[in-house]
């Protein structure tokens, strides 16, 4: 009975769902960290999931993972290691036993352990807990038996009925956690929508992993309570990076009052991208699926000259063959958001994993003195306003605008807190007055930024030409003269670099004196966030720089970095950032942390490496 | 009438070799421009890389040159992003059908609103003289020295393919029907393909040798037009009539042949069998079809995107960020 459970108040807990990539993990971790923050605690979630949409059932290549940290305080990743892990079959057990910590309670669903099962995920034994080694307590539950008897009334086929096995394991960790299924219910309802039986049967089931836990079938000792402190109060949404990007889009083009365009081609990971603003014509957001990755930017550009705020979406591969389109927006000079969402490389490389390899690319990989923003957003949330000041930047600097994400924050995600566009800055294009019409030319600057004015076509009194080829400072005509090419050449990068006087200055976070400052730019920075909280927890005086905008660098980049003793650049590639810093910052000094996993950092390992260095 | 002479929509010096047929085929779109009576800032002209893709320099409208091959991409999000422009797009044959042959078929497929005109000189004259995709098997260029061993592409047929709904072919210096090609294509709503033989003096002098006179067009080429029957020769003596599945010369007056006997051109049937029949004819056998060989109406790609963007607007509640937040799972700290 339940009485005899204990339950724990926790501030914290990491819980990890894993199966096949058909069970249905994805969606169950997704509920569950949704009904975990709408209760207020803070949440950070992590899919780690394959390559291939359907492995055959079973085997270890096809397991699909969803980590959520749930906390009372903030939480800013979703933790190295997890308390409860879910494993639905062998594979995952096998697969996912190292993310546990050493005294996490791992549930497995014991129908999925015959000796079949066990074979496929390549156990030489009929005992895998012995055979891995592990030590933790394992929690075996019937999962498929009970899904099965639950709904054995409910006329649906056997295979539509342990479709909602994930539920039953969903409803068994509700009860774990003492979660109000209610919300749970809601959710699943709005999900099927269209389909009230399957609804029925998947709630049926959530109630009865929920019943099955509270009836002790289960052998787990105790059950967790987790409160909700400090949260700053208002209305909150469960967001992920690549949706937050999506809408930061739309935020500005709204407060632009332009028109939206999005040239883009299906890539893994920044398809949902394409997704989400296809869904949004209500908001007259137009969005085109190219034919190639190259005519995903060509249009975009084509839209820009037009006069949209354009955008093209995509990750490393497909940079690579947009780079000559976004460079003739270079020389036009014309607004482009070009958004980059981060996965292995080189080539096909790891395209659901996460990286931070593309930063030089995304600065210097196009023929030519070819100078381009580049903004870096720092967590699933940040992505609205990392997107939101791309278009900004964009339309009020005539420049494309490199976004990077990665995969890591693009599919993860974490309580959001709706933002109010009032308190947002206003995007005004440097367009042509009617005054200016005589004797005016494409590349007539403004004095203070050296932004060129917009002149968009249908406007009458400004027909002009541009285009690829050099054109003359003064006429607008092609031109081949030396001293005008290297004029050309030093406007368009003073321009880039004058952007620094529009953008926030880089802030210091944790110990002011400290004795070790930590670099990094883009979606570490829950991690390197984390890490330094702890060491300044155990007495260790460290600092955080995190850059969100690398190119320009924020006006205090070179003072911040020249005042530590030790500054160290932690970053998923094998030094580009540093190098960069070093390219920017002449003789500092830097130390670094590379990973290059395609994993997020672990915050333990992360702390080790900064500890070392300190006492070096 | 229009407003506008040819003289508004000129602009500049051109470059072109003396002698280049992109000189006369300049001519005519100004002409043509004028014609239609479009108002200069209202048109973008749109090309990609290449001698002919020079030509937004020489507009008095919106140019925009831009890289190779990516004219037709580029003009695609132009005229979707702005529908009130008048979009042309202006490419040669290896911008067009080489590097951009991607673009070139899809922006057909999508029957995207664009004047696409393809300047056809059958070799890269920018670059000094490489072989073309429209290049003839065996043709001898700096880069064939010993004949290309390939075939070219006709440039109907990858339009057809794609499904293309209008197709028409003129000869640069041939002012007055290249004019009423490219009034055509700009009355047509849609993709609209206007391929231009055009001479390259410098490196494939003579190319379209056979039709490039009036003298030679008279003898070698026929006229076809909509609702009119398919007669060519200098007294217009030869006609066009079926034979099988296919299509032959007659005489009118040989073997009984009467003008009732001649196939009267319809460019407005859906079926492109025939279309591309005539747009394949080549000599000595036959003439070669110039003038508006298909012209057919379809859903327009940019007139779709926006009904739908309309549609979607008045089934949908919401309408403004803030109102597409309130469309999510919310919840309150309070």
């Amino acid at each position: 009975m339940t009485e005899q459970k204990k339950t724990l108040a926790l501030d914290q807990v990491i819980v990890r769902f894993s199966g096949d990539s058909g069970d249905g993990m994805q969606l169950a971790g997704n509920i569950f960290s949704t009904i975990s923050a709408t209760v207020g605690n803070d949440i950070c979630t992590f899919p780690d999931y394959p390559a291939d949409i359907r492995a055959p059932q079973g085997v270890l290549t096809g397991v699909s993972g969803f980590q959520v940290h749930v906390g009372a305080n903030k939480v800013m990743t979703p933790g190295d290691k997890c308390d409860v892990l879910i494993a639905m079959n062998p594979a995952a057990l096998k697969t996912q036993y190292k993310y546990c910590k050493p005294n996490a309670a791992i549930i497995i669903d014991t129908d999925s352990f015959t000796a079949k099962d066990l074979e496929k995920a390549e156990f030489k034994t009929d005992d895998p807990v012995a055979e891995l080694g592990i030590t933790c307590e394992v929690v075996p539950c019937p999962i498929t038996s009970m899904c099965l008897e639950t709904l054995k009334d409910s006329g649906l086929d056997n295979k539509s009925i342990v479709r909602c096995k994930n539920m039953l394991a969903l409803g068994l960790v509700c009860w774990l956690f003492d979660r109000d299924l209610s919300l749970a219910e809601g959710m699943l309802r709005t999900k099927f929508a269209k389909k009230p039986e399957i609804a029925e049967a998947n709630i049926k089931v959530l109630r009865a992993g929920y019943d099955m836990g509270h009836n002790t079938h289960t052998s787990i000792s105790h059950t967790y309570s987790i409160d909700s402190k400090h949260k700053e109060k208002g209305r909150y949404m469960d967001i992920n990076g690549n949706k937050a990007t999506a809408y930061g889009l739309i935020a500005a083009a709204e407060k632009a009052g332009m028109q939206l365009f999005l040239g883009s081609y299906p890539i893994t990971p920044a398809t949902d991208i394409l997704h989400e603003l296809a869904k949004h014509k209500s908001l007259n957001v137009v969005t085109m699926q190219a034919e190639d990755e190259i005519a995903g930017c060509a249009s975009a550009v084509g839209a820009a000259y037009a006069g949209a705020l354009a955008c093209t979406s995509t990750s490393g591969p497909g940079i690579c063959l947009k780079s000559e389109a976004m460079n003739l927006a270079v020389i036009t000079e014309l607004p482009l958001v070009i958004i980059d969402v981060q996965r292995g490389g080189p080539s096909t490389g790891l395209p659901t994993k996460s990286e931070q390899t593309d930063l030089l690319q995304a600065l210097f990989g196009r023929n030519g003195e070819s100078p381009m923003p580049v903004i870096a957003a720092t967590s699933p949330t940040d992505c609205f306003d990392a997107a939101y000041m791309a278009c900004k930047i964009a339309v009020e600097h005539m420049t494309p605008v490199i976004l990077l994400s990665d995969a890591f924050i693009a599919n993860g995600s974490a309580a959001w807190k709706l933002p109010d566009l009032n308190n947002y800055p206003s995007i005004t294009p440097n367009y042509v007055t009617a005054e200016m019409a005589e004797g005016w030319s494409p590349y007539k600057r403004d004095p203070e930024t050296l932004v060129r004015y917009w002149a968009v076509p249908g406007t009458p009194g400004f027909t002009h030409r541009i285009g690829g080829l050099e054109k003359s400072n003064a006429t607008g005509a092609i031109s081949n003269d030396p001293e005008n090419h290297h004029l050309m050449v030093k406007q368009r990068a003073e321009k880039i670099s004058r952007i620094a006087n529009c953008i926030p200055e880089l802030e210091v976070e944790g110990e002011k004196d400290a004795d070790l400052l930590i670099v990094g730019f883009g979606g570490t920075y829950g991690h390197l966030y984390e890490a330094m909280q702890q060491m300044n927890n155990n007495g260790k005086k460290v600092a955080l720089a995190h850059f969100k905008y690398i190119n320009p660098l924020p006006r205090n980049t070179k003072e911040v970095l020249c005042r530590y003793k030790k500054v160290v650049v932690a970053e998923q590639n094998m030094g580009q950032f540093a190098a960069y810093l070093r390219m920017q910052i002449e003789g500092v000094k830097l130390y670094q942390h590379n990973e290059v996993k395609g994993q997020p950092f672990n915050v333990a390992t992360l702390v080790e490496s900064f500890t070392k260095i300190m006492e070096e | 009438m229009s407003d506008y002479k040819a003289q508004d929509y000129k602009f500049g010096q051109p470059r072109w070799c003396p002698g280049c047929g992109d000189h006369a085929f300049l001519g005519a779109l100004h002409k043509a421009m004028s014609e239609i009576g479009v108002a200069p800032h209202e048109i973008a002209v749109i090309s990609g890389i290449g001698c002919s893709s020079r030509l937004p320099y020489y507009m008095n409208t919106y140019g925009f040159h831009t890289i190779h091959g990516r004219a037709a991409a580029i003009a695609t999000g132009a005229k979707v992003a702005n529908p009130n422009l008048t979009v042309w797009q202006v490419s040669g044959d290896g911008d067009g059908l080489a590097i951009g042959g991607n673009h070139f078929i899809h922006a057909v497929r999508r029957n995207i609103d664009l004047n696409m005109i393809l300047l056809n000189n059958r070799i890269y004259g920018l670059t000094k003289g490489q072989y073309s995709p429209t290049s003839v098997r065996g043709f001898v260029s700096k880069s064939s020295p010993y004949g290309t061993v390939e075939d070219p592409f006709r440039p109907a047929e990858l339009c057809f393919g794609a499904r293309g709904n209008f197709f028409a072919r003129c000869v640069a210096t041939d002012m007055g029907a290249a004019v009423e090609c490219l009034k055509a294509a700009a009355k047509h709503k849609g993709a609209s393909v206007t391929e231009v033989l055009q001479n390259c003096v410098i490196f494939n002098n003579g190319t379209h040798d056979s039709i490039y006179t009036k003298e030679g067009r008279a003898k070698n080429a026929i006229y076809l037009k909509h609702g009119s029957p398919m007669l060519f020769g200098e007294n217009l003596e030869f006609g066009l009539a079926q034979e099988g599945f296919g299509l032959k010369v007659v005489k009118i007056g040989e073997n009984s042949v009467t003008e009732n006997d001649i196939l009267v051109h319809d460019a407005h049937c859906s079926d492109p069998t025939l279309h591309l029949k005539l747009a394949l004819m080549e000599g000595p056998d036959f003439p070669v079809a110039l003038g508006v060989i298909r012209d057919v109406e379809a859903p327009t790609y940019n007139d779709s995107v926006h009904a739908q963007v309309d549609e979607v607007k008045a089934k949908k509640p919401y309408h403004t960020f803030a109102e597409l937040l309130e469309t999510n799972e919310i919840w309150e700290i309070k």
